[in-house]
């Protein structure tokens, strides 16, 4: 009754074909299209960022944003908080974009209010990422009574409305510094994104790679911080950028109304200043504008870059003519 | 001719699941393995064949110790599962009892390349072995299944192999393990038909010339007869049929086995087809009513089959089925 | 109209010679177009098909077989696209239509019926009312007709009617399929193309329902295009059978021919992958290597690289369909010649 094995060995290593049913993704004979590269995270990330022309500009425009950052003094040559020129001058080489009512140029300003900005947004960005994807994937694989609570917590979060929440707790901890300031944020806002990467863990639950790392005697830490979270990184970038934006946004928001330290230099006290001087009704509307222009470029750079990763995320939304064919079988 | 010994490598004792299903409201419950009593010897390779439905899955997450049994036990070399507690003797469950999938496009982490899960696997139970030795470990894995050339193949990304490759990698990495019984979940059924065969030689190598046992999970009987040595037919969460895998072809016993014999498409053979043919429908698991599953499509049900379940019983030397009628030399009768 | 058949293999209807063909296709060919250049997906494939013949595409993944379906039926998204080659359907070229003309001929008279169809079923509507919508799109008002067809239909079917007020979830995978094709069947069209319909089903539902259709066949008088990779389950279904490789035919027959004496070596392979259930138990070899990758244009025979009976020459010549007594072969082993030896040897 014995059978003797063949010993039918797959021969050459040459292009994939795929001899299954089902081939990963959609892609026609010979399997050569069959997924893209989908491994080297940095090199699928590059490569969606290229080939969608909404995420190139808004990378384009972060790097702007980052480089002004890193090298302010390389751009404005004055110094943003001395008071040392007329007041409310207009526009002028000498200030491009005018002083403000003390007598500050208001271009250096803007320009060495960039990095405030920034840190803001990378910080407390991936610091609500870190807590998203603890509890968002952490309910998901964990299941049971461990998704029941951390569901719960992070329903709350999300039907409160953040903003009052976050004035409430700033105007609590009398305002304050960047810290404070990205310690509110990280603590508030958390809550959309866990539910997204919860819902993408669960539907990678059933995936059989994680039932053959069971099966093989992974611990249930390991499975999701070694298998799990590495094929969820398009989503994370995805994640870190809505959280970053609203990073921005909710930081630039607190400094208007005064709830940042009124003495940094940064975009959202640029408006808080330019309101208190009624700026707009005295004729100097380049100081509520030039800061808010700068505010909505960096939200949209951060928001057109998130458009490449929902194509990563979602094939169907690629557009046709360039990667995908039916499938042939 | 297997020979199963006094206590066979793995045998189940009135193994049963049931998963609660429907809202708080309206509580029911699936029952998707019932009374299951079955074993497995060494060096055999044994076939469990059914339909969506029958169970045969759920079975194999039961041996692999996915889900926890509702009630029964399994026991491995004579010593029960339920007694398992410690990280080491799971462990040592799990290196001595893995499993093969079925799908080949999810099986595999997209992230790593190939070499990962075997690698990891030699990690977790092999731990005395150095680096390099691991790495020669799965080389050597690798061309058992007849993956060559090995080192090339451990370095590629799972997108670039083929679906029958990466099938022939789940059963390198079980075998790297050094097991005893490979539990194999319909590894053949998304592969082509020409590939298919590569996969079935592969097993049966592993039995020949490795004496490792397989529970080759099917729902092709056709394949069952071409690589084991005994075939066990489930129907809606319970065995109705058992014994060495010629004989119940030949002559079986329980007419749902007719059935799924008549059924099964076979270019070399006529077609007999009769007028009232059964449509297939799935059976009822979902608060199921004492008596026999299969007895609103059965042509020879009798009143006891509505009132009693059919326990399995032996009627011929080897060869059981869970059937009221049946008996050790009707001739078949029920279908075809 | 040609009765049930029982038993043994389907013979082609006796009519086949006088009626024109109702589908004539004539060197198709597809192409995707992909970033590193066309890939043809489909070579120059012809047939012809009877009314109320069936035939069975059969080939593996790959091999073309789905992309010609939807060529047929004008199916096609870009970056697919026929790029050579006539499609007649009764008579009128297909290629070319508008969306509209389309849409007069579909369901009227070509239906297809997709693979999981049964995933194509509108989870929020009940059947009834997926029939109603179907019928309405067509030109049929009447309430009355409405209701009497969908009933007719779905009894043809061997559901009960009673099932015209279930939603799809409530019904299983074999029912749901046998309601697409009851849908397939409201006009009583004179073409269905199936792609796969059985392959999510189980062996019983499949052996049933394939039973239904033929029955279906004799009744309503349809011709049938029916792909599958399984061979041995159109086997005892069809007359006329297609053995696709890489995009070409690579045998064309009637079954009884093909499965008696198949000819081109990867149909002796893909017959001798099959174990059976009766019989000797022998041990099998399947077709070693892969299917070839259409993205890399070659000389010579597709199959060649993986072929038991591959000659010197199989590397050079791209092989023509050879015929062979009632069959096209796409092999060097039939090629014009005394011996049909092309070369070498």
């Amino acid at each position: 009754m014995s059978m003797p094995i063949s010993g039918v060995a797959t021969t050459t290593p040459g292009p994939p074909g795929p001899d299954a049913q089902q081939p990963a993704l959609g892609g026609p004979v010979g399997g050569r299209y069959v997924a893209p590269p989908a491994t080297r995270a940095l090199g699928r990330i590059a490569h969606a960022v290229r080939s969608n022309r909404k995420a190139t500009t808004g990378a384009v425009l972060l790097l702007i944003f980052i480089l002004v950052g890193l090298f302010p003094g390389l751009i404005a040559r004055d110094s943003p908080t001395q008071d040392a020129y007329a007041p409310r001058l207009g526009l002028s080489t000498a200030h491009l974009l005018g002083t403000t009512a003390y007598g500050q140029d208001m271009f250096a300003q803007v320009i060495w209010g960039t990095r405030n900005v920034l840190i803001i947004a990378f910080v407390a960005g991936l610091a609500c990422t870190g807590i998203a994807v603890l509890v968002g994937v952490g309910a998901a694989y964990l299941g049971g009574l461990w998704d029941g609570s951390l569901n719960l917590v992070t329903d709350v979060l999300l039907v409160i409305p953040l903003f009052p929440l976050l004035i409430i707790i700033a105007a609590y901890l009398h305002g304050g510094s960047t810290i404070v300031l990205i310690l509110v944020i990280t603590v508030t806002s958390w809550s959309y994104t866990a539910r997204q990467l919860r819902s993408q863990a669960l539907s990678l639950r059933n995936r059989d790679f994680l039932a053959a790392a069971r099966v093989r005697g992974e611990r249930q830490l390991y499975v999701i911080v070694v298998e799990v979270i590495p094929t969820m990184t398009s989503l994370l970038v995805a994640c870190f950028l809505t959280n970053a934006l609203y990073a921005v946004l909710f930081a630039s928001s607190l400094q208007f109304i005064g709830l940042g330290d009124p003495n940094t230099v940064g975009w959202g006290t640029m408006l808080y200043w330019a309101e208190n001087n009624a700026a707009l009704q005295t004729g100097q509307p380049m100081w509520a504008i030039a800061p808010g222009a700068c505010i909505a470029a960096l939200g949209a750079a951060f928001a057109l870059l998130n458009y490449a990763f929902d194509e990563v995320g979602n094939p169907a939304l690629r557009p046709v003519r360039r990667t995908r064919g039916k499938r042939a079988d | 001719m297997t020979e199963i010994a006094a206590e066979p490598l793995l045998r189940t004792e009135r193994l049963t699941r049931h998963f609660k299903i429907g809202s708080a409201l309206s509580r029911r419950t699936l029952h998707a393995v019932d009374d299951v009593s079955l074993a497995i010897g060494a060096r055999e390779i044994v076939a469990l064949a059914g339909e969506s439905g029958s169970g045969k899955s759920t079975i194999a997450r039961l041996l692999a110790k996915l889900y926890k049994p509702t009630s029964g036990e399994i026991y491995f070399g004579g010593r029960p599962l339920s007694s398992i507690r410690s990280r080491k003797d799971l462990l040592q469950y799990r290196g001595d009892v893995p499993m093969v999938f079925q799908d080949p496009f999810s099986v595999t982490n997209p992230v790593y390349r190939a070499s990962h899960g075997i690698l990891r696997a030699l990690a977790l139970h092999r731990p005395e072995l150095s680096r390099q030795q691991r790495h020669e470990e799965a080389e050597r894995a690798l061309e058992a299944v007849g993956l060559s050339p090995a080192a090339e193949i451990m370095q590629r990304y799972p997108y670039e192999l083929s679906g029958g490759q990466r099938q022939r990698l789940g059963f390198a990495q079980a075998l790297s393990l050094r097991p005893k019984l490979i539990l194999a979940d319909e590894p053949v059924s998304m592969l082509d038909v020409s590939i298919r065969i590569g996969l079935l030689n592969v097993m049966a190598g592993l039995r020949d010339k490795l004496g490792v046992s397989v529970l080759y999970i099917t729902h092709d009987i056709a394949s069952a007869r071409y690589v084991a040595d005994r075939l066990i037919v489930m129907y809606a969460g319970h065995i109705a049929e058992a014994g060495p895998v010629e004989e119940v072809l030949a002559r079986p016993r329980h007419p749902y086995t007719q059935l799924l014999l008549s059924a099964v498409p076979d270019p070399r053979a006529e077609l007999h087809v009769s007028e009232e043919t059964d449509m297939g429908e799935p059976p009822r698991v979902i608060d199921p009513t004492p008596g026999c599953r299969f007895r609103w499509r059965c042509p020879l049900a009798i009143d006891e089959c509505a009132q009693v379940t059919p326990e399995l019983r032996l009627l011929l030397p080897g060869h059981q089925a869970a059937c009221h009628v049946a008996t050790a030399d009707m001739p078949l009768r029920a279908f075809g | 109209m040609a009765s049930v058949r029982t038993d043994a293999d389907p013979q082609p209807s006796p009519s086949r010679s006088q009626a024109g063909p109702i589908l004539d296709v004539r060197d198709l060919s597809v192409a995707y177009a992909m970033d590193r250049g066309a890939v043809l997906a489909v070579d120059r494939v012809s047939f012809e098909l009877y009314p109320g013949e069936f035939l069975g595409i059969v080939g593996e993944s790959g091999c073309g077989k789905s992309t010609l379906l939807f060529a047929i039926a004008q199916l096609l998204v870009p970056a697919a696209a026929i790029i050579g080659g006539s499609v007649t359907f009764r008579g009128e070229s297909m290629v070319g239509l508008t969306d509209d003309q389309l849409a007069a001929i579909r369901w009227r008279n070509l239906s297809v019926v997709m693979q999981s169809a049964m995933n194509a079923l509108n989870p929020v509507k009940s059947v009834g009312a997926q029939l109603k919508d179907a019928m309405k799109a067509h030109g049929v008002t009447s309430a009355d007709e409405i209701a009497t067809r969908s009933a007719d239909v779905l009894r043809m079917v061997g559901i009960d009617p009673v099932h015209l007020k279930s939603y799809p979830h409530q019904l299983s995978g074999g029912m749901r399929q046998r309601s697409m094709i009851a849908m397939a069947l409201l006009f009583a069209p004179d073409l269905v193309i199936m792609d796969e319909p059985t392959s999510a089903l189980d062996v019983v539902a499949q052996r049933s329902l394939m039973v239904h259709i033929k029955k279906l066949q004799a009744e309503l008088g349809f011709a049938v295009v029916f792909v599958t990779h399984d061979m041995s389950l159109v086997s005892h279904f069809s007359e006329r059978l297609m053995v696709m490789y890489a995009g070409q035919v690579a045998e064309w027959g009637t079954t009884r021919d093909i499965f008696g004496t198949p000819r081109h070596p990867y149909s002796i392979g893909l017959m001798e992958a099959f174990p059976s259930i009766k019989g000797e138990r022998v041990p099998l070899t399947g077709i070693p290597g892969r299917p070839p990758d259409l993205s890399q244009r070659q000389h010579g025979c597709w199959f060649a690289p993986r072929c038991p009976q591959v000659m010197p020459a199989c590397r050079e010549i791209n092989p023509d369909l050879y015929p062979v007594q009632d069959e096209l072969v796409r092999c060097l082993l039939y090629a014009a010649g005394a011996d049909g030896k092309a070369g070498g040897d």
